[in-house]
């Protein structure tokens, strides 16, 4: 399952539909596991009539944990040795997400990967780099 | 977040986590399926360490017992002022992996603060930008996770434009 060094290049990418219209409920699971219960996320009365937001908005962890599937998929489990994200856009409900891995540099025994995440218009709401070992 | 809090790395945990993002991969379910594979064992998602608000007391996020909540009840809001921002936003998150963690695992989170910055942004007019760093030891004492996160807060919402 793990990426081997003979078999990846600069530019090679890896892309997935992480998340399609995405729910309000899997926001509230989120909200659930993670221990993060900002009304922004799940409170629509407060978030809409006292923060002045459209309606609720998923975690950017949400986020930075849906565009993660992308990546351990694609690099296999336990193989991350670094994971940063800038959260750019906000994610609402309804959405559909594709997250999308570029390689950016190969090296002996990692991979270095560039990162974005995209909504249903094409505005990017993720960008972010990794490091994975990977087998020669 | 307090400055140490003890998270206690459990299967369970891992199995709900994963579902709330949307990933079935069995090896966050199934143990006997995570032992047949290069890891061996139940891990957590790389994105999971951020769940240690769960075991913080002190988490300004959660509703607590005797406590008002700031989200809505009776009315829109549970607190009897306005709150004075629309809330902190998460801006950047940055993880390092350093061990292999697994359910049993005990870690020991130290949470310490890092720079504090300003910008001014079209969108939501002065944004504050606060840096907390965490690092995650297991109970062998070994540096497993270490977090690097910037909140902001912004001075109004964020312009949709």
């Amino acid at each position: 399952m793990a990426l081997k060094k003979s078999q990846l290049k600069v530019g090679d990418v890896h892309e997935e539909v992480v998340v399609e219209n995405l729910s309000r409920g899997l926001i509230v699971m989120y909200a659930g596991t993670s221990g993060d219960y900002n009304p922004l996320h799940s409170d629509e009365v407060y978030t809409t009539q006292v923060a002045g937001y459209p309606s609720v908005f998923a975690h950017g962890m949400l986020t930075m944990g849906l565009t993660g599937k992308m990546l351990t998929n694609y690099v296999g489990d336990g193989r991350l040795t670094k994971y940063g994200v800038r959260f750019t856009n906000q994610v609402w409900p309804g959405d559909t997400l594709t997250a999308k891995a570029t390689v950016a540099e190969v090296r002996d025994d990692e991979v270095d990967l560039t990162l974005e995440t995209v909504n249903q218009d094409g505005k990017t709401v993720v960008t972010g780099n990794a490091t994975a070992r990977i087998d020669a | 977040m307090a400055d140490k809090v003890t998270m206690p790395i459990e299967a369970s945990h891992i199995m709900m986590f994963a579902r709330s993002v949307n990933d079935d991969n069995q090896v966050y379910y199934d143990a006997e399926y995570a032992k047949k594979t290069e890891v061996g064992h139940i891990l957590p998602p790389p994105t999971f360490y951020r769940a240690v608000a769960q075991y913080d007391p002190d988490y300004f996020l959660r509703p607590k017992v005797g406590q008002k909540w700031f989200g809505s009840a009776k009315g829109p809001t549970g607190i009897d002022e306005k709150p004075k921002s629309s809330g902190g936003l998460h801006a950047e998150q940055h993880f390092e992996y350093h061990q292999p963690v697994q359910p049993g695992d005990v870690l020991t989170v130290t949470t310490k603060p890092g720079k504090v910055w300003e910008k001014e942004s079209k969108r939501a007019g002065k944004l504050t930008f606060t840096e907390t760093i965490q690092e995650y030891r297991n109970q062998k004492g070994e540096l497993v996770v270490t977090s690097r996160g910037v909140g902001v807060k912004t001075e109004r919402p964020v312009d949709q434009g």
